[in-house]
């Protein structure tokens, strides 16, 4: 015989814990909840305020340098540590989240250009106006021992950059040639000049491992394949680029930054023009690295500002400054993707969150739901002129301000007499130039 | 020697002294040791200067570098055997060719050929021309071999949610074996025990799996693995489907349908008996003398000669009924065609090509393509199939049920079975369908009854019938297309299948995805950060934000209407208008109404019982409201609205221009004709025919400061934002599941774990895994469907054939 019983799932109504709230069955009847779009407009606009009012990305400064920081590097295998080089010849290394200094090397005399970690995280290497390119290890040395390098290599002339290889003991070093050098050998395997004085800058494709990029000061960003006897292909720019950094989720896109105040990401296969622009530094952009979601990447400008730009964004989403960072000359994104570093010319390493108004630790699963429900709220109002408004809003210091005030009137009235000449020459005498095409000289082949 | 020789060599020389320019400063340093060893050797010397002197009488100073020196970079130009001054002529190598006996003569007359040629060769390409090319293909290699990555990156784009690090560890506890290294077989059983498993490749340390099972595990991937599991569950599902089929037209009593049914397989069989003499004649031997066997039992026996007991009621009753005689007569004709001999048919042309697809095609698919009235998919499935019929020769003349009986019958029926889980699963599935769609059916019918209320008469019944049989022909259709949709499924199903080759998705052409991202590019300009020397702090702040920057743009919209009255251009501004989103269709719902059905009975109970309350309780209101008469309020209120938005007359008369003016005076009748406009009258109001409602058709501006007034970039038309809008994400209105799925975010990062980029070998396929991919078994639908025939249809039919030959 069958027995009918009434059953319910006791996961329904029973709480997970005595300190949960008690579980109320819900009527989703939506006449009985009239008001949606009006209630959930409220709570975007809410929810973008907070976002703002919490926006405190300032996390800690580091200071222990005795000059301006040149270069930073964060540890493959470690998310608290970093490496960073300054303006006098010191490499230290930092523990983030105890916010100080392990160790102190006197590695270099004159600057340290360039510094990077092995893959495996259990040496460095670093160059320096010495001309020297020298290998140390990780751990510190044990107690009245001196701080010695682990290989030291004497170069003809002097290095202005360092990157190491993916998952392979070479390295690649750039200065009057870029050069590729094997970590068991004194003289570079191979070396690849393409009729430039020098390069300020080289970095291995993090995907696709065996390709180079460098920037070199003839204006131009070179592109190199260590499998192959020569350079692939180079595009000469109006003005030189100080920095580029590869998408480390995509393999054929990486960015630049430039002199001319902006920076450029291209694709690898079609260098005639790039793909975005990211425009709104008002001074020369130092440095560029990407999160390691290949989403956004950093940059760090002499103008005293570091800015986010998601990567297909014109503009930045986020501008980071405070009083007293001077010309911010390094910066990097965290492995963990959480945070940012940026290494200026007074002395100091701060550390910014990536979004402004995260909430730091581990969070329960109720304030994650929320985050997740706000942050779904701003995706969706988030073109109402009040909510884009409001998230729109930032805090620049006036002179930034004034100058990018200024750049914006040069470039309206540049634009006003092109449109002028234009209109009074001959039709199609005068081309319409893109702000894409206008930046990129030639590709050399 | 000829010119033309002579040519050739100079232009080696030339080649030769290319080379030699870069390799100057060397050459020097080696004259310069060679003038050391100056004592040693002096005649040598001489002979040196004199070759100098007679070489700055030819037209370029050659000099051949002496070796005397070890140095990393040596020429091979510069390697020198004895008697280096002398010119090496082409005449001097083809000489002694000449008088070598062994050289073949084809070679020797190909060096004449080529001696007494005049052309001279081409000059390869300079360096930099060189390298250039090397450059060319070496990018064109590279950029290749990135383009690689461009599904992967795609994917990664288009991803709902994309969770870092890619690569994940799997999660959970891991064997002491895995973690534990150095464990060894102690005592001699274990040795013994691991002796047999070494001996038989067996896992030692991991117990789960073999070196081959792990083979076999890397060699597929999940996608892939998803993709044949759901590959063989669609052949599973399918194989039932046949099962079911056979079943149900096991199941069916219909003489007729049976006798039409067994002709066909009697046809077919002869068709494959054909076809089997010729490829497998054994074979078909075998069968005719199982054919000869069944004939002689059938001559032997009084089966089929009508002298049964069965056969002698039907004689009784044959002079009477009709039925009985066609039986009789059945009978008689199954004994001659059992009895005849076996004559082997001549196969037609167009039998033949049937044949062909036949066998290139299983049977079910043959059937279900070329029946386009699908007796399975209409009717109602039934299970009986596991019972053993009997021998449908002699199955007794039932009554022919009606088709709605014989149903009921069979879901009674399917109710008391039980059956294996697959079948009965996909049973139901097919029985919900159908009830479904009775469902349906049954709903469009009242609906319609209910619609025509207003209407009345004899015309409107015939009218309902018209229309009930137009939608009863609609839903056969509906069937019909339902049924079709089936079929072809399933056939593209099977071309997949046969197919059995993959074709690599490409990439979508470059240039939309540029435009995608121009496009992309161009909505960001907009979303510029609005920055400013003001720090906002708080939450004044922020709201002071707004106002202020809401003033500026209600300013603009002011002007801008200003701008709009002076023109005179209703038109226009209504185009404006359109164009703008409704605020009352982005920020509110229109309210449900909700219709309780009983409350108006509840309403006419209380006015039955208290007759007089309705009129007294008018009188308590009016009493209470005798002061204020609020209806004549609201009406004048109305009144002086629609007044209000009436188009006004402009008067643009000038008092005392080109005629006298002052008080009293009107201006002249011509004047008022010309100069006073009357506007065309408004669109009528929405409320005009609502008595109790005012409906104001002015733009609210407190309104307007949260309106969008531009439609966003990724929208095509308003209509696409406004449901995007209108549909809440909140748990107030939804499910907690449907909330969680809702605002998932976009990207995932897990706290404290490093993100690295991809590796190569993790995301990109090699060769060597795409063979493996290749070789690994599909599903082959054939094999399938024989089965399937095995296990439904096929094997009964072949028993009752076996019965029938008996």
């Amino acid at each position: 015989m069958k027995v009918k019983v009434l059953c319910r799932n006791p996961d329904d109504y029973v709480r997970e814990t005595s300190k949960d709230i008690q579980r109320v069955p819900r009527n989703y009847d939506p006449t009985l909840h009239p008001f949606e779009v009006p209630r959930e407009y409220t709570r975007a606009l809410n929810a973008t305020k907070l976002d703002r009012l919490f926006a405190k990305p300032f996390v800690a400064s580091l200071d222990g340098h005795r000059d301006g920081v040149n270069c930073i590097a964060r540890h493959t295998k470690s998310l608290s540590t970093v490496l960073s080089g300054a303006c006098d010849g010191q490499v230290k290394l930092w523990n983030l989240s105890k916010r100080e200094c392990l160790r102190t090397i006197q590695a270099h005399e004159g600057f340290v250009r360039g510094i990077c970690s092995r893959f495996c995280g259990t040496s460095f290497f670093t160059v320096g106006d010495d001309k020297t390119i020298k290998q140390w290890n990780m751990e510190a040395p044990g107690y009245g021992v001196q701080e010695e390098p682990l290989t030291t290599i004497l170069g003809k002339a002097v290095y202005t950059g360092i990157d190491h290889h993916q998952s392979e003991g070479t390295f690649a070093t750039c200065g009057q040639t870029v050069d590729i050098w094997d970590e068991q050998r004194s003289s570079p395997i191979r070396s690849f000049s393409w009729g430039v004085d020098s390069f300020s800058c080289v970095r291995y494709n993090p995907v696709e491992t065996e390709l180079l990029a460098s920037c070199a000061s003839d204006r131009s960003i070179v592109l190199y394949d260590t499998r192959e006897s020569a350079p692939l292909k180079k595009v000469v720019m109006q003005l030189r680029s100080n920095t580029l950094c590869w998408n480390p989720m995509e393999a054929y896109n990486f960015t630049c930054s430039n002199e001319d105040y902006n920076l450029y990401t291209y694709d690898m296969r079609r260098l005639d023009t790039p793909v975005t622009v990211h425009m709104d530094h008002v001074s020369a952009v130092l440095d560029v690295d990407y999160s390691p979601t290949g989403r956004e990447f950093v940059s760090a400008s002499f103008d005293k500002t570091v800015r986010i730009f998601p990567k297909h964004s014109g503009h930045s989403r986020e501008v980071y400054h405070t009083k007293r960072m001077q010309h911010v000359i390094c910066v990097r994104w965290s492995a963990d993707d959480k945070y940012i570093l940026s290494g200026s010319d007074e002395m100091n390493i701060r550390i910014w969150k990536a979004n402004a108004s995260e909430k730091l630790g581990v969070l329960t699963a109720r304030e994650k739901a929320a985050i997740h429900y706000n942050q779904k709220l701003k995706e969706k109002f988030q073109h109402h002129p009040q909510v884009k408004r409001i998230a729109r809003h930032r805090h620049l210091p006036r002179d930034i301000f004034k100058q990018k005030r200024e750049l914006r009137e040069m470039k309206e009235a540049r634009r006003r007499k092109e449109q002028n000449v234009r209109k009074h020459s001959k039709p199609d005498s005068v081309p319409l130039v893109t702000e894409k095409e206008k930046h990129v000289v030639t590709v050399v082949e | 020697m000829d010119s033309s020789t002579r040519k050739r060599v100079k232009m080696a020389a030339v080649l030769v002294d290319d080379d030699e320019e870069e390799l100057s400063p060397d050459e020097e340093n080696m004259i310069s040791a060679s003038e050391d060893e100056e004592d040693i050797d002096d005649d040598r010397k001489h002979t040196k200067l004199l070759e100098a002197i007679s070489s700055l009488g030819g037209k370029r100073r050659r000099m051949q570098a002496e070796r005397s020196e070890a140095s990393q970079q040596v020429s091979e130009f510069s390697v020198n055997a004895e008697g280096a001054g002398e010119k090496v002529k082409l005449s001097d190598l083809l000489g002694c060719a000449e008088e070598t006996p062994g050289a073949p003569s084809k070679t020797k007359k190909q060096l004449r050929k080529l001696q007494n040629s005049k052309e001279t060769l081409e000059l390869p390409l300079s360096r930099q021309q060189t390298e250039k090319i090397q450059r060319g293909v070496a990018y064109e290699r590279s950029s290749k071999e990135v383009s690689r990555w461009e599904t992967v990156i795609r994917q990664n784009q288009k991803a709902e949610q994309i969770i870092f690090p890619l690569k994940q560890e799997p999660a959970g506890p891991k064997r002491v074996e895995q973690v534990v290294a150095g464990w060894k077989a102690q005592t001699p059983l274990e040795q013994q025990i691991f002796s047999l498993l070494h001996s038989n490749h067996q896992p030692v340390t991991d117990p789960v799996l073999t070196p081959v099972e792990e083979a076999s595990i890397r060699a597929m991937s999940l996608e892939e693995a998803k993709i044949r599991r759901a590959e063989l569950q669609k052949a599973r599902a399918l194989q039932s489907y046949y099962e079911a089929k056979a079943r149900r037209e096991k199941k069916i009593k219909s003489k007729a349908y049976h006798k039409v049914q067994k002709k066909a397989k009697r046809k077919e069989f002869l068709k494959q008996f054909d076809e089997m003499m010729k490829t497998d004649p054994a074979a078909a031997l075998e069968e005719l003398k199982k054919m000869e066997l069944s004939r002689m039992e059938e001559r032997m026996s009084l089966k089929h000669q009508n002298s049964g007991k069965w056969a002698k009621t039907k004689a009784i009753m044959a002079k009477y009924d009709e039925s009985a005689r066609k039986a009789m007569q059945q009978q008689l004709e199954l004994n001659k065609d059992l009895t005849q001999k076996l004559v082997v048919s001549s196969d037609d042309d167009d039998e033949g090509g049937d044949d062909e697809e036949a066998s290139a095609l299983p049977d079910f698919v043959n059937e279900s393509a070329s029946g386009s009235v699908n007796p399975w998919m209409r009717g109602k499935l039934s299970s009986e199939g596991h019972e053993v019929t009997a021998d449908p020769v002699t199955t007794t003349t039932d009554e022919p049920a009606s088709s709605q009986t014989r149903e009921e019958e069979q879901e009674e029926e399917e109710e008391e079975e039980e059956e294996e889980n697959e079948e009965e699963q996909l049973l139901r599935h097919f029985q919900t369908k159908r009830k479904l769609r009775q469902d349906k059916e049954d709903d469009l019918v009242p609906v319609t009854q209910e619609e025509p209320d207003a209407h009345a008469g004899a015309q409107e019944d015939a009218e309902e019938t018209a229309r009930d049989v137009q939608e009863e022909e609609m839903v056969e259709e509906d069937e019909e297309e339902e049924e079709e949709e089936v079929v072809s499924e399933f056939n593209t199903l099977f071309n997949r299948l046969m197919k059995s080759t993959r074709t690599p998705t490409e990439p979508p052409p470059q240039g939309r995805a540029s435009r995608m991202r121009e496009a992309e590019l161009a909505h960001d300009e907009e979303g510029l950060l609005d920055e400013t020397p003001v720090r906002a702090c708080t939450m004044e702040d922020l709201e002071a934000l707004v106002h202020h920057g809401t003033a500026e743009e209600t300013a603009a919209s002011a002007s801008h209407a200003a701008g709009v009255d002076t023109s005179s251009e209703p038109r226009s501004e209504k185009e404006k208008k359109k164009k703008e989103i409704d605020p009352s269709e982005v920020l509110t719902k229109d309210a449900n109404v909700i219709t309780v059905p009983l409350a108006p009975t509840l309403v006419e109970g209380e006015e039955g019982e208290e007759e007089e309350g309705p009129s007294t309780q008018m009188s308590i209101i009016k009493e209470a409201f005798a002061g204020d008469d609020v209806i004549a309020d609201f009406l004048k209120d109305k009144k002086k609205q629609e007044e209000a938005g009436k188009p006004k007359v402009v008067d643009l008369t000038l008092p005392g221009w080109g005629d006298w003016g002052g008080v009293g005076l009107k201006p002249p009748r011509y004047k008022r004709l010309k100069f006073r406009l009357k506007l065309p009258p408004a669109a009528p109001r929405k409320d005009q025919k609502l008595p109790a409602v005012i409906l104001s058709e002015k733009r609210n501006s407190s309104i307007a400061l949260h309106q969008v007034s531009q439609l966003p970039f990724p929208f095509q038309d308003s209509s696409q934002f406004e449901t995007c809008i209108r549909s809440p994400v909140g748990q107030t209105w939804n499910t907690q599941n449907t909330v969680k799925k809702l605002t998932a975010p976009k990207v995932v990062t897990k706290l404290g774990s490093i993100i690295e980029p991809p590796r190569k070998e993790d995301f990109l396929p090699d060769r060597k895994s795409a063979g493996a991919l290749k070789q690994r078994p599909q599903i082959v639908l054939e094999e399938k469907g024989g089965k399937a025939g095995k296990r439904g249809g096929g094997a009964r039919r072949a028993r009752r054939r076996r019965r029938q030959k008996k």
